[in-house]
């Protein structure tokens, strides 16, 4: 009962938000919206709290095997008598430690934002967005059915294109919102068809009855289309869906752009929370990925692709909002990576706890440096690291935060990030082409943050030394705050012994790594910070001969690899400039052009006949006349006898 | 529940503002009238599952049957199931909707509410006749009026649109009346629809009058290639005509197809099934594309009714019983948010004076009570969960892969994708219309209670469907043999070409 | 050739002397005086057929007698007509009245 009470009101408080501040509109409660959103999310973030205790510690016995519970079930929409949509809310250690990780993050960037969007005009619709969005991210994560996860999917969409979008009188912000959305639901295009496929080849949309009937998965085997199995389509078309949500390559070209949204909407959704949805995705349908074969390699594949891909680009952003975002993709695609070599079976634990790991680690301390660059941004009106530099000394506290969340993306121990990345590491320890793979993304992870820190807190100085760091006392409570809180939860978070809570079955499984383990990703680390010094520490010459170095290459990937160039082009030339743009000619020329032909046709029919209706008495009378004549002709020749 | 009260409540308020409804008094008359009739909608729902939780057997209920042409057997024949609450509802809802939006209309407000109430009268009749020959008499009081609306009220080149609107309609009627001369000549001589579905028409007969009925029907629905009168008489239609248009008068179409012709003739339905499914997804992904290029807001909107009329075309074309149900649903859905759309549009046209996207931009400033709804619509036309379209047609794609041929679950995965497509379409005109800096504001007053009633009561509806669609899905799916597919018809694989 | 076929031949020739008028002359009055012909070659033909096919009857007699006084209505009608367009057009002739097809 008290699992109950706690599952429901860690929804229904941002729930609750959303409708209250919706309803208000722009103008009432505009003092008090920030405060009130605050209040709801720090009675939802006590709850997530609450409950994980009370999951972890009451319900279950730690370091023994998690019995998933189901607190709260309805029925949503029945299509037949065996398919239907449920909502509910299911417990394990996944949604569990999903539920913390969104309220927490979620009340800080809710606090962090009563001072970063004072200002604007629309604050009230700023937060009740931000709540739409907690609210959908928290229904998705307990999901108990596949359409659910697709409804809070699709909700989760929507509130991200509303907070990309938020300041729309900017024309940029615009297209990204809508870049974004439409990528997604490209990628949700798949999401759906994989639903369809798995729900029926194993005859339920149901995730228990998916999970517990394993003959249904043995049914799904059989061969569905071009030589591959239901199972092997319906999750490939599930992990587009993810890998679109998670900016994944070839879908990945939303993310960097959807940094146009304010600074703690990219902390939370862009960073945090929604875009690891779709390393959820896949943990979460963990039983169905491991039966697929084929599924298990591109997962691991388009994961470590895109790390590598994103860690490349990131070395030659100069935006900082930019930079985190790339940062962002790359971490996903190692969690992906890690989540892919456990579905493949070889290390099946370290590979998935591993990524659950990273992914828990990683929204706090990818927060933490979203908030932290938006405080910088604040002061230096500029996401450009060229106008910054020098920093440290202006904004200390925020200097401090940044450096540790560095380090913890690097890896170095004893920061968080070390831990969940080893166990990622470890986990490819097996592959040595992969493991090498990944020691690389490791050092470029750690160069490109310190180039970042470098160029923003050292360098040449931007600014003068002026005012205090923080000068109000509600922004020191507002910025001040999740910033501390942030920084010890991304020191201290890598010390929770993670595989006791979160593992595949729910069956616990202590991650141990000798110290040889330890010694090549740190080194990697270390070697990418040192190249980052020598070359960023001080305003010099190095980076541009070492751009040169690179030469052509740099400049490909300074330009993303063209990926955005080739979409536009084939978005607009092809699909609006050739298929639209026909179908639309075609519609107007020729469909309707028939139906105008035909009215045309019946007009000159028409006019033919007119001359027939002179107007003349005689005229009539005569052809009157002649009918007659011929019927009395007609008659007399068939008549009967 | 006496269902004469229903057709007669219209009728008689169209002839009381015909009588006194001199001025504003029109538009309050024609108000009061609809009012009335959505208490009496809703207490037909209540009524219809209390009375079905006893008699769950039964096909139709609440049943009156008067001969009115004894030679041809002609009668007076009504009776609900749970689709026609279902389809009566949505009428009752953007009707009152649709006179809410007209309280402005100053020239000729007499004769306009009465040849509106006169249309809502007609499409009442159709949803509950069950004599095929008296539903053909109400289809045609729902088609004419709509020529005098569109060509007195109508804007741009609203008497060629008029005339091609009503031709083509008119081109359906004809259609329809000989597949019925041919229903009742070639089987049981009786136009009771009951009748003919117990009788079971022969497999000829069924196969010839079947396209008569089905084409027939099908243009009211914007059956491909039939649809070019929705793009023209959507957009030159008054604001409330429009919402009549697309809301209930295309819902007439795909209603007459699932009550005659894929009710009563399940072998032909099964034989033409792959031309069905293969015309809805022609229709679903045509439509969308074409929508892509409009630039009149109005255009853009006809043109997105094809491409969701055409998800009606599939589930009925796809043959199972969460298909049709999905058909259903879409057609609740799509009349409530294409209303919506056409009424958004019109406040918003009436303060721009353009239809035109490039010409407006930056309204969420100036006007965020029409945007927000028009955004609501956009994303319901989307797909978006938690509103009706989502429902609807997530139930569509549910029942169409329940037939494991390919060719079905093709159509699904085509139909699947327009979803795509739509959300361009849709964010692009949002995007043009709300946001980026503001433009095309001509006349800057309030958007007035009765506007906003309007746009609210089509709201309540989409999330009413959207976040609770269990209530409405129940009602469907206990509904009858129209509900039901036919004996013989239980989702057996339809064959591919 | 009896008498029946001389009062049918006699019948017909009123009758297309009638239509003959009518389709040729120009003046109201004289196209209205074809018509007169041609319902009396009708109405000789019906008491023709009556007298010499089923003399028992009566059908035709009466019929003949109904028409000839149809026809006295039609032609106060009809003279009612021409006067008022006369009135109007000041002229009887049937080509300068070409309103009829609007």
């Amino acid at each position: 009962m008290a699992a109950t009470g706690y599952a429901l009101l860690i929804v229904l408080m941002p729930l609750a938000g959303f409708v209250v501040l919706g309803l208000a509109g722009r103008h009432h409660l505009k003092r008090s919206a920030g405060w009130l959103a605050t209040a709801l999310m720090s009675v939802s973030a006590a709850a997530a709290l609450l409950l994980a205790w009370h999951y972890f510690f009451v319900q279950n016995a730690l370091g023994r095997s998690l019995e998933p519970a189901e607190v709260f079930r309805f029925r949503w929409l029945s299509f037949s008598p065996s398919l239907y949509v449920d909502m509910g809310m299911h417990l394990d250690g996944l949604s569990v430690m999903m539920l913390v990780l969104v309220s927490t993050v979620s009340l800080l960037v809710h606090l962090y934002s009563v001072e970063y969007l004072r200002s604007e005009e629309r604050y009230t619709s700023y937060f009740a967005f931000l709540q739409l969005f907690t609210f959908s991210m928290l229904g998705l994560v307990v999901s108990v059915n596949l359409f659910q996860i697709y409804f809070f999917w699709e909700l989760v969409g929507v509130s991200s294109y509303l907070l990309i979008g938020f300041h729309y009188e900017r024309p940029s912000a615009v297209s990204a919102a809508k870049k974004a959305f439409v990528v997604t639901r490209f990628a949700d295009f798949g999401f759906l068809i994989g639903i369809l496929i798995v729900g029926f080849s194993s005859t339920s949309f149901d995730l228990n009855t998916l999970f517990q009937t394993n003959c249904h998965v043995d049914a799904a085997r059989e061969e569905l289309f071009l030589g591959m199995s239901a199972i092997t389509w319906g999750t490939l078309l599930m992990f587009m869906g993810g890998a679109g949500k998670s900016a994944m390559f070839p879908l990945h070209i939303w993310l960097p752009d959807a940094m146009e949204g304010p600074t703690p909407v990219s902390a939370l959704i862009h960073a945090a929370t929604m875009v690891v949805a779709g390393v959820f995705l896949v943990a979460r349908l963990f039983p169905l990925y491991e039966v697929a074969w084929l599924t298990a390699d591109v997962v691991t594949v388009i994961g470590l692709t895109s790390s590598l891909l994103a860690a490349i680009i990131a070395c030659t952003q100069t935006d900082i909002k930019r930079v985190l975002a790339y940062s962002t993709m790359s971490q996903i695609g190692l969690m992906l990576f890690g989540l892919g070599l456990a579905a493949q079976g070889a290390s099946r634990e370290a590979g998935y706890v591993g990524s659950q790991f990273h992914l828990f680690t990683h929204g706090f301390f990818k927060a933490l440096l979203f908030l932290a660059a938006g405080v910088v941004i604040h002061r230096v009106h500029s996401n450009e690291v060229s106008d910054m530099g020098g920093l440290r000394r202006t904004l200390p506290l925020t200097h401090l935060v940044f450096l540790i969340a560095c380090l913890a993306i690097s890896g170095i121990p004893p920061l968080s990030g070390f831990f969940s990345k080893e166990t990622i590491l470890l986990a490819a320890a097996s592959h040595p082409f992969w493991y090498g793979l990944a020691l690389l993304v490791s050092a470029l992870t750690a160069f490109y943050m310190f180039r970042l820190y470098f160029l923003t807190f050292w360098n040449k100085p931007a600014l003068p030394k002026s005012e205090p760091e923080l000068p109000t006392a509600s922004e020191r409570l507002a910025y001040g705050f999740p910033l501390v809180v942030l920084a010890v939860a991304t020191a201290v978070n890598g010390f929770i012994p993670f595989g006791l809570f979160v593992a595949p079955d729910g069956r616990p499984y202590p991650v141990h790594a000798s110290a040889a383990a330890w010694l090549p990703p740190v080194g990697a680390a270390l070697c990418g910070i040192a190249v980052a010094a020598w070359g960023y520490a001080r305003a010099s010459e190095r980076p541009q001969e070492l751009a040169r170095r690179f030469g052509a290459f740099y400049s490909v990937a300074y330009r993303k690899f063209y990926i955005d160039e080739l979409y536009a082009y084939i978005t607009r030339r092809i699909i609006f400039g050739k298929v639209g743009r026909s179908a639309a000619w075609t519609d107007r020329q020729v469909v309707d052009g028939a139906v105008n032909q035909a009215g045309w046709l019946i007009q000159q029919w028409s006019l033919l006949m007119k001359c027939w209706q002179s107007g003349r008495l005689q005229g009539y009378a005569f052809w009157f006349f002649v009918g007659a004549g011929l019927l009395a002709v007609v008659l007399l020749l068939y008549s009967p006898n | 529940m006496n269902l004469h009260l229903l057709i007669l409540i219209p009728l008689l308020t169209a002839v009381t503002i015909a009588l006194w409804g001199r001025g504003q008094r029109a538009a309050l008359i024609a108000t009061a009238g609809a009012v009335v009739q959505l208490g009496l909608s809703v207490l037909l729902y209540l009524t219809f599952t209390a009375y079905r939780q006893h008699h769950a057997g039964e096909a139709f209920v609440f049943e009156y049957r008067h001969v009115w042409y004894g030679p041809l057997q002609i009668a007076y024949h009504l009776g609900v199931d749970g689709i026609s609450v279902a389809m009566v509802m949505l009428t009752a809802i953007v009707v009152l909707a649709g006179v809410l939006m007209s309280w402005e209309v100053s020239y000729m407000p007499r004769e306009f509410h009465t040849l509106l109430t006169l249309l809502g009268a007609g499409a009442y009749g159709v949803f509950l006749s069950l004599d095929a020959f008296t539903l053909f008499f109400f289809l045609e009081l729902a088609v004419l009026p709509k020529y005098l609306l569109i060509g007195i009220w109508g804007s741009g080149k609203k008497e060629y649109c008029a005339r091609k609107l009503v031709l083509m309609l008119m081109l359906g009627s004809a259609l329809v009346l000989v597949g019925l001369l041919g229903m009742y000549f070639g089987g049981p001589r009786s136009f009771s629809i009951p009748d003919i579905a117990s009788s079971r028409l022969a497999p000829e007969v069924q196969q010839w009058v079947f396209p008569l009925l089905f084409t027939g029907f099908g243009i009211f629905t914007a059956l491909f290639p039939f649809h070019t009168w929705v793009p023209d008489g959507h957009s030159a239609a008054p604001t409330a005509g429009s919402m009549f248009l697309a809301g209930i008068s295309m819902k007439l179409g795909g209603y007459g197809c699932l009550r005659t012709a894929t009710h009563l003739m399940p072998d032909a339905a099964q034989q033409y099934a792959p031309t069905i499914i293969v015309l809805g997804c022609i229709a679903i992904l045509y439509g969308s594309l074409a929508t892509l290029m409009q630039k009149d807001i109005k255009y853009l909107n006809a043109y997105s009714s094809i491409s969701h009329c055409g998800f009606v075309v599939l589930g009925i074309g796809l043959l199972t019983q969460t298909a049709l149900h999905g058909a259903v649903l879409q057609m609740v859905s799509h009349g409530l948010m294409t209303a919506l759309f056409f009424a958004v549009i019109g406040i918003v046209y009436e303060r721009t004076h353009t239809r035109q996207l490039r010409e407006m931009g930056g309204l969420m400033q100036a006007m965020p009570f029409a945007v927000t709804a028009l955004f609501l619509a956009g994303l319901c036309s989307l797909g978006l969960p938690g509103l009706s379209g989502f429902v609807a047609e997530a139930t569509v794609f549910v029942g169409g892969w329940q037939q494991p041929d390919l060719l079905s679950r093709t159509a699904v995965v085509i139909a699947c994708s327009s979803i795509v497509v739509t959300a361009v379409y849709i964010l692009r005109a949002i995007g043009q219309v709300a946001m980026g800096p503001l433009r095309g504001l001509v006349s800057p007053h309030p958007v007035s209670w009765a506007e906003r009633l309007a746009v609210l009561l089509l709201l309540g509806g989409i999330f009413l469907m959207g976040l609770w669609p269990e209530w409405l899905v129940q009602l469907i799916q206990g509904s009858g043999p129209a509900g039901a597919l036919p004996d013989g018809l239980t989702a057996a694989p339809v064959e591919a070409f | 050739m009896d008498v029946l076929n001389f009062l049918l031949i006699t019948a017909s020739g009123l009758f297309f002397i009638g239509v003959y008028g009518f389709l040729t002359r120009r003046n109201l009055l004289t196209m209205l005086i074809s018509a007169e012909l041609m319902l009396n070659g009708a109405a000789l033909n019906l008491v023709a057929f009556n007298r010499y096919r089923w003399p028992e009857e009566l059908d035709g007699l009466f019929l003949a007698v109904f028409i000839v006084a149809i026809a006295a209505a039609e032609a106060a009608l009809l003279i009612a007509i021409v006067l008022r367009l006369y009135r109007n057009t000041r002229s009887v002739d049937v080509s300068d009245i070409t309103e009829l097809k609007h």
